[in-house]
């Protein structure tokens, strides 16, 4: 327990200052605060849908949980079930073997809630477009708030656009 | 070139890759022999797609894989069409369980079918007609929404297991944590797992379909978006192939570039999968101190390659960007402070009593199952098969810059997660002495060849990615355009390892064990 409590403490904090939203200086993490409480009530949860990606825009997604975007620490939370979710985050493009999935996904988040296509195949269908096996972007399927392009986009963009999109919500 | 004084000749495929052999089967019991053969020395079916060749006057051609100790022989059948009918082949599962997705996938897809019994689709789940193959030339289908064919989710013939309080837990497609889709179907009595089924072809968004008639850069952009997390295996493999169709040898230091990019992958998802193996045995504290080494790392990779993954830096012909002697110096440092945080982390790790308990002869495939399932990789080589297609071994010279390097490969005789975990630290350190390596060694010169397309060659690239073997065939058409690419993931053969790994561990382990390879979802559906 020694060893590990002494590597807790040489690793120390490395979380660093919120990155600025799109369309606005957004700094102190207070304010964030109060904009989610005043949006949301509580703090935001988000189901991430992998809706047909080929897995980088996961990887991206998985880095915002890590110690320098420490998402968790800000009260945005990742639910395991849509039921809990205020937010769904969706990566393309939707396959049509994911269509079905993704639509009952939709329908089981409650009201009020905010859709967030994240990647360029999210968001434009990307490299693999529409085609018999893909419905492309994610607001062909499912209607969409806001979108995070990139391929994959970075933690930083993700934050941003997150950020973004609980502020078109207010 | 003859393998075990079998018929069929092979011929050396030429430039710098790996050693791919390409021959032809007469017929189908000729395959038959020879994949008898390959078995039989203990070889392994590395890949298995399916080809419409009808534009050029033929019928359909049937393109098999093997892996053997001296390399790769990339055996084809072809096969007469006859009208509207799908032309059978010998079923090969009997042989190798492996070729069962891969032949079904390959029915969906061409619409060539073994002669085995389990006919039921895989890729295809009721988005496109029975009778409609979208990888034949003539399948031609309206694009956009709305048009087309009609999407309705077909149900699976799942195993049943009976007896007495027997009963299934389904899973997915969606699952609980930030991952790729696919159904899981447990049949467990109380908490103990009897039977996993699974369900894959979720991510399936026709990529073979759209690298019909691309041209060689839009391949490269599409191969490399097969499997995100491991975007440089699948470029390196991508511009192996295409460099041997077109007779083109990339010069040293893109050789070398490539391999320092491909180590740097592997560190990259060693470390994410260590932390992500703690965190599900509920050591939060392994996930953050990997999670930050990660971070660091990707970092880093976005300062040297301008891209976190290093997506598209990888071309035939070489690589589109250089390093120069500062980044290389920035490089080195990091691995030296990455290695130091490892062996302290992994000290952790192996003091730490609960988290030993939840790894330890949890998930374990022995070496004669792995051998059965035709598994490579990482995974092989923790269930003790001294397998790595950048090593050295008996016969086999690995592809350039490896040969120079000598890589050290590294295996654990257990099987278990405690063993993946184990092989994943070594080859973090082994990695780690890779990078020092080429980045100390690199050659100078340039770092990418024109290439121009040959009408009509073919190649075949095989790369040893962090999970295991990736391999692309390519076929060029007559006007230079890509007319058939087949990118393979390791996990077609993994993933039924994973069925056979769970079964009598209890259900709260799968997520761990899972974790343990964990397998790309979109690199074997496509």
């Amino acid at each position: 327990m020694i060893p590990l409590l002494r590597h807790i403490f040489r690793t120390g904090i490395l979380t660093e200052p919120m990155p600025e939203a799109e369309g606005g200086p957004q700094r102190e993490i207070d304010r964030l605060h109060d904009e989610i409480l005043k949006v949301l009530g509580r703090a935001l949860t988000i189901r991430e849908v992998d809706a047909g990606s080929c897995n980088g825009c996961e990887l991206e997604i998985h880095a915002l949980n890590n110690p320098y975007y420490n998402l968790e620490g800000r009260g945005i939370k990742f639910v395991a079930s849509p039921r809990h979710a205020d937010m769904l985050l969706v990566t393309g493009p939707v396959t049509r073997n994911m269509e079905n999935a993704l639509r009952i996904a939709y329908d089981c988040t409650p009201d009020p809630k905010l859709v967030v296509a994240v990647g360029d195949c999210g968001c434009n269908g990307g490299v693999f477009g529409e085609s018999y096996a893909s419905c492309g972007a994610v607001d062909n399927v499912v209607g969409v708030d806001l979108r995070i392009p990139g391929c994959p986009p970075t933690p930083l963009a993700l934050m941003q656009g997150i950020l973004a999109a609980i502020r078109t919500a207010k | 070139m003859i393998f075990h004084a079998e018929p069929i000749e092979f011929v050396r495929q030429p430039g710098l890759g790996a050693p791919v052999w390409r021959g032809r089967a007469a017929d189908g019991e000729d395959m038959l022999r020879f994949a008898i053969s390959v078995h039989r020395h203990q070889g392994r079916l590395a890949a298995l797609w399916g080809e419409d060749r009808r534009q050029q006057g033929a019928g359909y051609r049937l393109h098999c894989v093997f892996a053997l100790d001296e390399g790769w022989p990339w055996l084809s059948l072809d096969l007469a069409a006859e009208g509207d009918r799908c032309p059978v082949y010998p079923d090969l599962s009997g042989i190798f369980p492996a070729a069962n997705r891969m032949q079904r996938a390959t029915r969906d897809l061409v619409g060539i079918a073994s002669d085995g019994s389990d006919q039921r689709p895989w890729l295809r789940h009721g988005a496109w007609p029975a009778d409609w193959y979208p990888l034949r030339h003539d399948a031609v289908h309206e694009v956009g929404m709305g048009a087309g064919f009609a999407n309705f989710p077909s149900d699976y013939e799942f195993v049943k297991v009976g007896g007495e309080g027997a009963h299934e837990i389904p899973v997915g497609p969606i699952h609980a944590g930030i991952i790729e889709p696919g159904h899981f179907r447990f049949s467990v009595v109380g908490e103990r797992v009897l039977r996993l089924e699974q369900r894959l072809g979720y991510q399936h968004k026709g990529v073979e379909k759209l690298l019909i008639g691309a041209d060689l850069a839009h391949g490269a952009r599409l191969v490399g978006r097969v499997s995100g997390d491991s975007t440089c295996a699948y470029a390196w493999a991508y511009a192996d192939a295409v460099e041997a169709a077109c007779r083109v040898e990339p010069p040293p230091r893109a050789l070398h570039l490539r391999a320092l990019m491909l180590e740097r992958e592997r560190v990259a998802n060693h470390l994410g999968d260590l932390g992500a193996l703690g965190n599900d045995a509920a050591f939060a504290f392994g996930l953050t101190q990997f999670m930050r080494l990660k971070e660091d790392w990707l970092r880093l990779n976005q300062q040297l390659f301008g891209h976190r993954f290093m997506m598209d830096r990888i071309v035939p012909g070489g690589v589109v960007m250089d390093v120069d002697a500062t980044a290389l110096a920035a490089m080195i440092e990091q691995c030296g402070v990455v290695r130091d945080e490892v062996r302290k982390l992994r000290a952790l790790y192996d003091a730490h009593a609960g988290l030993q308990d939840r790894f330890a002869t949890t998930g374990a495939i022995d070496t004669a199952l792995a051998r059965e399932l035709s598994l490579s990789g990482m995974a092989a080589r923790a269930s003790g098969i001294l397998l790595d297609g950048r090593a050295h071994r008996q016969g086999y010279t690995p592809p350039a810059p490896y040969a120079q390097l000598g890589v050290r490969p590294v295996t654990d005789e257990r099987g278990d997660v405690a063993a993946r975990v184990a092989v994943r630290f070594d080859e973090i350190y082994e990695s780690l002495r890779l990078l020092r390596e080429i980045a100390l060694g690199l050659p100078g010169g340039e770092i990418r060849v024109e290439v121009a397309p040959l009408g009509d060659a073919s190649g075949l690239g095989a790369i040893e990615g962090w999970r295991g073997e990736v391999l692309v065939g390519v076929q060029f058409a007559a006007d230079g355009r890509l007319a058939r690419v087949h990118p393979h993931d390791p996990s077609w053969q993994a993933w039924p390892a994973l069925e056979h790994a769970v079964m009598k561990d209890i259900v709260p382990d799968f997520p761990l064990i899972n974790k343990s390879f964990n397998l790309s979802y979109s690199g074997a559906d496509l």
